[in-house]
């Protein structure tokens, strides 16, 4: 009897291992990282598939808050990282965990809310509007509440600043109220929970856009420098993390800053949304305070190990 | 609620249609699960066999450590493989973390408690008197841990079933080691849990369904084996 | 030499002493009936002969050679040559064929259907083969059980109440049998309260009580003094009229 179990455990093994053979595990894929406002607008699996085709290769993306993008960055996880935190790019880069930032794309920030907008914030600016909502909100939590991403993510490193030119220490924001309300959720979900709350948050365009159709927030404050969205391409240092695949990041940077990458992303969009949902960074560097060095140029960073 | 049965009729629909993005996460969702259960099995159960027939010191205690991590919450075995698997964690060198061949190393591990606690039991209500009457025939110590795990046939099945179960359906190891990667390593459960974020609740129900009939079918083929 | 020579055996559990100084012989080829009430230490007896249960103090010698002292592998080796029938035999999962034919699948001799049909005959199950041995009577059981240790043709045949469970007609046939397998060179060490099959089957007896023994001799001894007999063995089981 032991030699039949012995069989037929052979014959399950070699089924299963079969069936695993058609998902081996390819270390010759480009494995990116990304934030959620990025992936979930669809542009990554857009760009993906035009990628895919153009080079015969394959793509793996992952995608979780910016937090967590940059930790596998920093642990060689991934081979590149798509991100939009200005403050902890440059870090990544001088860490030697990077290598070089290349700015790719962009759009703005939105603050939407419930269509009555119950703070009156329509017409200010981002920081005035977050004051106007706090001191709503502390007095009148039921009507007045903001959603905070809450993740580490770039938006919600956005949402910190704001609060920080509008004169307020964070820490104190968080908890000093029902008002204002802590999701730990990526922006799709964070926009939901919003929707269903009737409550204020801050938003990509790109991600809103995508989710308009399930949401009956509407745009409030919209535009200016201090909402601008800058979306960076980061390879991994392979000198400091050995084992990364730096030529296909590389490669797929090159093909994102390129007339035809930089296209792709101007079009994406249109016809679902009848605008865009990102602007390219070629011809925009100015705008975007991305160095010229930086902005829309194939990377010349070397990928030798040594 | 119009969802769910929107959902019904969704999953019916992709079913039917065979719609080739749901197949392909169905198929992987299978293959990853059996897998990983095939392997626990292989591993387990001798280790469960080994455990309940000899008598050591700290043997009780060490089973309810066993049985406390029925209930690992998926998540933390996630995150605990990801610190293994990942690049820079001791196993860094083999590459697989974001792939399927680290999500059914994770999934091994996060069954492994139920797998061989449940062996355990199961082999612990044979009664003695098989294991003494196979004795006396002159059975040697492996053909009566053969004998008795034969007697607990069904028990063991069950095991097994329900340590597939749990793979099947769990999220926190598939995301957190296979990355929900489109096209690589996205399987039902990370599928749901994309899907319920991006607010498309129709879709998401009705791969819910499809998870749900297969834990049925499943069920059903635990209940004919134990029938017997 | 006796083939099984019992030397100041002890067995206690915690504080109870189940087996207390047993000093027995038993002859090769010959049948030795333990008799005793429930309890007596019978069944433990057997045990401590098939190498399950090990002494807290004694010997048993078999061709010579203290089974007692010996590493489990050695005890494997004599348990092999010996087959025990358990009070209230369990049955495996199984067919009727599959039970019989244990102990020649796990010594690796498969092809012996013949045996198997033939030694099921002698019971008296012909037919039985694919039937579920889990859905028998006691008694089919019973004898299920003791055709599963003669087919393998032991050595040393130890038999726990044998026929407890069977109508008179099906025990007498049993006890014909076992009578068949003591003249054909078989050591038969049979437990049992039941006297008519001891004086028939019996060369010797030995009769337990409290883990002692009291007494030993040849039924033929015993027939000389029936009503002392009758009256010794109502005092250890009030119940046995034969």
């Amino acid at each position: 009897m032991e030699g039949k179990v012995l069989k037929i455990s052979m014959l399950l093994l070699a089924l299963a291992v079969l069936c695993t053979a058609v998902g081996v595990a390819d270390n010759s894929r480009l494995k990116i990282a990304t934030t959620t406002s990025l992936y979930d607008t669809g542009l990554l699996d857009f760009l993906q598939g035009k990628y895919e085709d153009k080079y015969n290769a394959s793509v793996s993306i992952v995608s979780g808050g910016t937090g967590i993008a940059i930790q596998y960055g920093q642990r060689g996880d991934v081979d590149l990282l798509m991100i939009h935190d200005k403050a902890r790019e440059l870090k990544f880069v001088q860490d030697g965990d990077g290598l070089q930032r290349r700015c790719i794309a962009y759009n703005y920030f939105v603050i939407v809310g419930p269509k009555n907008d119950p703070a009156g914030i329509k017409g200010m600016n981002a920081t005035q509007a977050l004051k106007i909502i706090m001191e709503k909100g502390k007095a009148d939590p039921n009507n007045v509440k903001f959603v905070s991403r809450g993740d580490n993510s770039g938006t919600q490193a956005r949402e910190q600043l704001l609060w920080k030119n509008a004169g307020y220490n964070y820490s104190k924001i968080n908890n000093s109220g029902p008002w204002y309300i802590d999701a730990g959720s990526g922006m799709g979900a964070t926009l939901l929970m919003t929707n269903e709350k009737s409550a204020y948050t801050l938003s990509d365009t790109g991600t809103y856009m995508a989710y308009r159709g399930n949401l009956s927030l509407v745009p409030l404050i919209e535009g200016g420098n201090d909402l601008l969205n800058v979306y960076v391409a980061i390879a991994i240092n392979p000198k400091k993390h050995p084992g990364v695949n730096c030529e296909a990041a590389n490669q797929f940077i090159n093909y994102l800053v390129s007339a035809e990458g930089q296209k792709l992303i101007a079009d994406y969009g249109k016809d679902k949304y009848g605008q865009p949902l990102f602007f390219p960074a070629a011809g925009n560097c100015d705008k975007i305070g991305c160095s010229s060095a930086e902005c829309a140029v194939p990377t010349n960073a070397s990928c030798a190990a040594a | 609620m119009d969802e769910i049965s929107a959902g019904f009729i969704r999953a019916i629909q992709l079913i039917v249609t065979l719609d080739p993005q749901v197949v392909e996460i169905t198929a992987r969702s299978l293959s990853i699960s059996l897998t990983s259960v095939f392997i626990a099995s292989l591993i387990d159960i001798p280790i469960g066999g080994i455990i309940q027939f000899h008598n050591f010191r700290g043997k009780r205690a060490l089973i309810n450590l066993i049985q406390t991590f029925y209930s690992l919450p998926t998540v933390t075995v996630g995150l605990l493989v990801f610190l293994l698997l990942s690049r820079s964690g001791p196993l860094g060198s083999l590459g697989l973390l974001f792939s399927p061949e680290g999500m059914i190393i994770g999934q091994t591990i996060l069954i492994t408690p139920i797998m061989i606690g449940l062996t355990i039991s199961a082999l612990g209500g044979v009664s003695v008197q098989i294991k003494e009457t196979a004795m006396s025939l002159g059975a040697t110590d492996l053909q009566v841990i053969f004998t008795i795990l034969k007697e607990a046939k069904a028990a063991v099945i069950a095991a097994i079933l329900l340590g597939f179960g749990r793979a099947l359906s769990e999220v926190g190891v598939a995301m957190m080691i296979g990355g929900n990667i489109r096209g690589y390593t996205r399987v039902l459960t990370t599928a749901i849990s994309l899907e319920t974020s991006m607010g498309d609740l129709e879709l998401s129900m009705a791969l819910g369904i499809i998870l749900i009939s297969i834990s049925l079918a499943v069920n059903l083929l635990l209940n004919r084996i134990q029938g017997r | 030499m006796a083939l099984i020579e019992i030397k100041g055996l002890y067995k206690s559990f915690g504080k109870s002493e189940i087996l207390n100084d047993i000093n027995l012989d038993m002859e090769e080829g010959k049948v030795m009936a333990l008799i005793g009430p429930t309890g007596s230490g019978k069944t433990t007896l057997l045990r401590h002969i098939d190498t399950l249960d090990q002494p807290t103090r004694g010997s048993i010698f078999f061709h010579g050679e203290d089974i007692c002292r010996l590493s489990s592998k050695e005890k494997f080796l004599v348990r092999r040559r010996m087959a025990m029938v358990f009070q209230k035999p369990v049955m495996f999962n199984r067919s009727v064929y599959e039970n019989v034919s244990y102990g020649l699948k796990v010594r690796s001799k498969e092809n012996s259907r013949d045996d198997v049909l033939h030694t099921l005959e002698e019971v008296g199950l012909t037919g039985y083969e694919s039937r579920s041995a889990t859905t028998l009577s006691g008694g089919e059981m019973q004898r299920i059980a003791l055709a599963r240790a003669m087919v393998i043709k032991p050595e040393v045949l130890l038999l726990d109440e044998p026929t407890a469970n069977l109508d008179q007609k099906s025990a007498s046939a049993i006890d014909d049998l076992i009578e068949r397998l003591a003249h054909g060179g078989t050591t038969v060490i049979i437990a049992s309260h039941n006297m008519t099959e001891c004086r028939r089957l019996a060369n010797r007896f030995a009769i337990l009580v409290n883990g002692k023994i009291t007494r030993t001799g040849r039924p033929n001894d015993i027939q000389l003094d029936r009503g002392q007999y009758i009256g010794f063995l109502e005092s250890i089981d009030p119940s046995d009229k034969t």
